[in-house]
């Protein structure tokens, strides 16, 4: 291998890589086990919804499963998945030899394993898992929490270093690396999203390690940041979360508009419509996160003045999201499509996530989300979004540059099983959820009164067929690297445009020792 | 196993047997109510205005939807490589664009206004005809009657269900968890103003036919209002999530005539004033056990055992405690063991009840300590913490 291999065998290449593709590699890897993780507990909590009545779970282990699927879910599964894309991607795109900061791209990885370790081995402590769910709002998550909170705490603040570092990273690359003669208005639209998400998370992920200190010294210290009996305020924890939390959703977003904003021109065989517009756009969502988080506190009590802000910046969302979906819906419009697999998980986010968004403009409504607020309906809402959106864009991403990864070729009509009965089982899971909350069944609980049964029922039978979808996936992915069809051509699809489709295939270990030239 | 079976079958015809349902009116009523689709309007001004902008937005989100929906499968069919299309060039438009920012932007403007009334509205507090302070526990709730004259009624309202029911032993009843042993009654047509709070963890107060939802927030105060116009039986749950019990949380409203509604509260009150009378009564040893057994049974026997042998709790036969000295036997009962399963009942029983429970606990299961405790005994007990 000498120059162009790892300078590593065995365990130790992947312990001390420093190099974008191994770590993107073993990111990847790592959030779809976490995937796998979370979907297991969602199987369990689904499972136990099956029927009313308790006959899985008791409460208690309810209250743990829904609060680890939904921390596994967003920290472990999706954003590292993302972080993973960039490795690989994001020097391949702007021609850059590495990441900027390789060494620090190294540790930002091997820290995620560890505090996963940790945080599923609450399960087996005594008093069990973190049981507040993953918004841990105060005091139930302070006064009221089993022991295990301060390893929750911990595993936090190292999670939000691991991000931070990562963020760090890709603004360091995309600032500094760029080819010549690629300016920022000429970078890939994925680039530009994984910018705009890195300094969002660089905003707010000290926020967060804010919240969680003050629930350290509440929990450990004797203060009461949140605690009104000695002079604090719960209703503080769910500013600052909140302040945090809201960004955080467009964090887990915003590249996942990145990818399918490559992928469509591609099986369109026409470019993207409204590349500037889409930048503005992707800016502007960024900017109103930072002043909408009160949307998810409309019944905590505000003042009138406050509720009316929030619901008008809310609204104002819609706009910048509605162009982005025009657009590919425009970059679709008289192109000459093709549909193999990554196209089929754009359009069917392009469907599902705008289904997601017109519930979220619902949402917005504060007298109306009076009635939708804490039910099944946001459970609708935000899986439409974060699974239809986030989930299946990666979906996308990894049939789409698989055969540049590993210069083999998935199993087409696999792939096509594999969206269809995904998208079959999501939408029986998640879209009976939108009447079960409008019919007033709350979130969080692990039964239910007998009105909610056959929607329930109907949702849990989608869900098994969702989780069973992934296993098909898993199987394919696994399949096209050992044994795959190999792909000689640079270019696996007809109509890809970008730096990464110039690279020999598969992609050879170190690319670009020499920046190409952007025209 | 069979039930599940019947279940499935039924889920499976379930696009049949909504149709027939239409038709036979009979069982409408039920079926309609195990597939309700969409929010109810309620019973109040207020939730059918929250209904009537629901619909509206719904109504312009699938109009949009056909729209672009309509455009990008219409792209999808006609405009694909197999049917050998040259794809078009064009990569951008100012004025679509321009347009496609703008006409979204005035939609959102339209449905600002009616949001904005209603929302003020919804903030109307004034003139309420009364007021009621709902306070949620982990896990039930607690709701005063607020009286000028400072004549309060009190009580709690706790989750009926059985756990025979809960863990598929016994049939589950029609209102499986959405039965109360106390529903609130309000009388119907008249303003009610709910002072919302909590006393450990946040909850919230969610009654969908009454359009309230609001936060209980331990240290906060909370206004949400409602004025029923239809007499009835309202449900709701906890919002919230509250801990381990938080799906058994329920609330139940009982909307009744005015005149009705009197004879209640009167009723409340002259039962209040009894037990009032009897806090200077002395209670002979036989008199504290026969009352103490019931009140033993129904909110000790749970954790304690119905012969004091324990079980979640610790047993109550020669326990240290219920022999021990009576001011910390009395501390426990008010003022529970923070961080354990043992709750301070002290604002849920009333004085009488509870020197009736400690006494019985004091002689019963063998303990036979041959104390009394007088309800005057637990009213200073409390006054002198
Ligand atoms: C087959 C796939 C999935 C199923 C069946 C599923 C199911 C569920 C269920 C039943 C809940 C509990 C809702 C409640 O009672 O509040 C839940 C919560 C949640 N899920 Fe999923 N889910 C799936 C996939 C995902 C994915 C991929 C994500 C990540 C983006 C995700 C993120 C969340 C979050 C953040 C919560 C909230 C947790 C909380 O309430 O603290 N889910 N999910
Ligand atoms: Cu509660």
């Amino acid at each position: 291998m000498g120059a162009h291999g790892p300078a590593t065998t065995g365990l130790m290449r992947w312990v001390t890589t420093t190099n974008h593709k191994d770590i993107g590699t073993m990111y990847l890897w790592f959030s779809f086990a976490m995937f796998i993780m979370g979907g297991a507990f969602a199987m369990i909590i689904r499972a136990e919804l099956f029927q009313p009545g308790l006959q899985i779970v008791e409460p208690e282990f309810f209250n743990q499963m829904t609060t680890m699927h939904g921390l596994v879910m967003v920290f472990g599964a999706i954003m590292p998945s993302f972080v993973g894309l960039a490795n690989w991607l994001i020097p391949m795109m702007i021609g850059a030899p590495d990441m900027a900061l390789p060494r620090m791209n190294n540790l930002s990885f091997w820290i995620l394993p560890p505090t996963f370790l940790l945080l599923a081995s609450t399960l087996f402590m005594e008093g069990g898992a973190p049981n507040f769910g993953w918004t841990f709002y105060a005091p139930l998550s302070t006064t009221y929490a089993p022991d295990t909170v301060t390893f929750f705490i911990f595993g936090v603040h190292l999670m939000g270093l691991s991000s931070i570092m990562g963020s760090i990273n890709i603004i360091a690359t995309v600032v500094n690396l760029r080819a010549p003669g690629m300016t920022y208005m000429k970078m890939p639209m994925f680039v530009w999203t994984w910018l705009i998400t890195a300094f969002l998370l660089v905003a707010v992920m000290p926020v967060l390690a804010g919240a969680v200190t003050m629930m350290l010294m509440d929990v450990h210290f004797g203060t009461s940041f949140f605690s009104a009996a000695g002079g604090g305020d719960p209703v503080l924890f769910q500013h600052i979360f909140w302040f945090f939390g809201h960004p955080e959703v467009y964090i887990i977003i915003l590249p996942a508009f990145g990818v399918v904003s490559q992928i469509i021109p591609t099986f369109a065989r026409k470019p993207l419509f409204g590349y500037d517009s889409m930048v503005y756009a992707t800016a502007s969502i960024a900017f109103l996160s930072f002043i909408v988080w009160a949307h998810h506190m409309y019944t905590v009590g505000m003042p009138i003045a406050g509720e009316l802000f929030f619901m008008y910046a809310t609204m104002l969302i819609a706009v910048p999201t509605g162009v982005k979906v025009f657009n590919w819906i425009t970059t679709m419009w008289q192109g000459a499509m093709t549909f193999e697999t990554p196209m089929l998980f754009c359009i069917g986010f392009v469907f599902l996530f705008t289904v997601g968004g017109f519930t979220g403009v619902m949402l917005s409504l504060a007298p109306v989300d009076f009635q939708y607020h804490d039910s099944y309906f946001v459970v609708a809402h935000f899986h439409y979004v974060m699974v239809a959106g986030a989930v299946f864009s990666m979906s996308a991403a990894v049939y789409y540059w698989l055969p540049k990864w590993c210069g083999r070729m998935y199993n087409e009509n696999m792939g096509k099983a594999h969206f269809w009965i995904s998208f079959i089982g999501f939408n029986l899971t998640f879209f009976p959820q939108h009447f079960l909350g409008l019919a007033g069944m709350p979130r969080r609980i692990p039964d239910y009164a007998l009105q909610f049964t056959d929607f329930n029922t109907m949702s849990s039978i989608g869900a098994f067929i969702y989780g069973a979808s992934q296993i098909l996936f898993l199987f394919n992915v696994v399949r096209t690297i050992t044994s795959g069809e190999k792909t000689s051509e640079e270019k696996t699809w007809e109509g890809a445009e970008g730096l990464e489709w110039t690279v020999a295939t598969p992609a050879p270990y170190h690319t670009f020792s020499t920046p190409p030239e952007v025209k | 196993m069979h039930l599940r079976a019947k279940r499935l079958y039924k889920l499976a015809l379930s696009p049949v047997l909504l149709l027939l349902s239409f038709l036979s009116t009979g069982a409408w009523a039920e079926e309609a109510q195990r597939w309700q689709m969409n929010m109810s309007p309620g019973v109040t001004e207020v939730g059918a205005e929250i209904y009537g902008l629901h619909m509206i937005v719904f109504w312009i989100c699938v109009v949009i939807g056909i729209v672009t929906f309509g455009a990008m499968f219409y792209s999808v069919f006609a405009h694909r490589k197999s049917k050998g299309v040259k794809p078009a060039t064009f990569h951008e438009s100012t004025a679509i664009e321009i347009a496609w920012t703008v006409v979204p932007f005035i939609i959102l403007i339209v449905m600002a206004f009616p949001a904005t009334t209603t929302l003020l509205k919804v903030y109307d507090f004034e003139d309420s005809d009364l007021d009621i302070l709902v306070t949620g526990y982990q896990w039930k709730w607690k709701y005063e009657y607020i009286d000028e004259a400072g004549d309060n009624v009190v009580f709690f309202s706790n989750l009926r269900t059985g756990k025979t029911e809960i863990y598929n032993e016994d049939d589950k009843g029609e209102h499986y968890l959405l039965e109360v042993d106390e529903p609130l009654v309000l009388p119907v047509n008249k303003k009610v103003r709910f002072l919302v709070t909590a006393n450990d963890v946040i909850h919230a107060w969610w009654v969908p036919a009454l359009a309230v939802k609001k936060d209980a927030i331990p240290g906060f105060i909370n206004e949400a209002w409602s004025r029923p116009l239809e007499t009835g039986v309202y449900r709701g749950q906890c919002a919230e999530l509250c801990g381990r019990d938080h799906g058994y949380m329920p609330i139940v409203v009982n909307v009744v005539e005015e005149d009705e509604y009197n004879a209640w509260l009167a009723d409340k009150k002259s039962k209040a004033a009894e037990i009032k009378a009897l806090m200077d009564k002395q209670f002979t040893l036989d008199e504290q056990m026969a009352a103490g057994k019931p009140v033993y049974d129904q909110y000790c026997a749970a954790c304690h055992g119905l012969n004091g042998e324990g079980g979640v709790g610790k047993a109550i036969a020669g326990s240290p405690i219920a022999t021990g000295e009576m001011a910390k036997h009395l501390d426990v009962s008010i003022n529970g063991v923070p961080g354990s399963a043992m709750q301070a009942f002290g604002a849920q029983l009333n004085d009488v009840d509870m020197a009736a429970v400690v006494t019985y606990q004091r002689n019963a299961f063998g303990n036979n300590m041959g104390d009394i405790v007088q309800p005057i005994d637990v009213y200073n007990f409390k006054q002198g913490q």
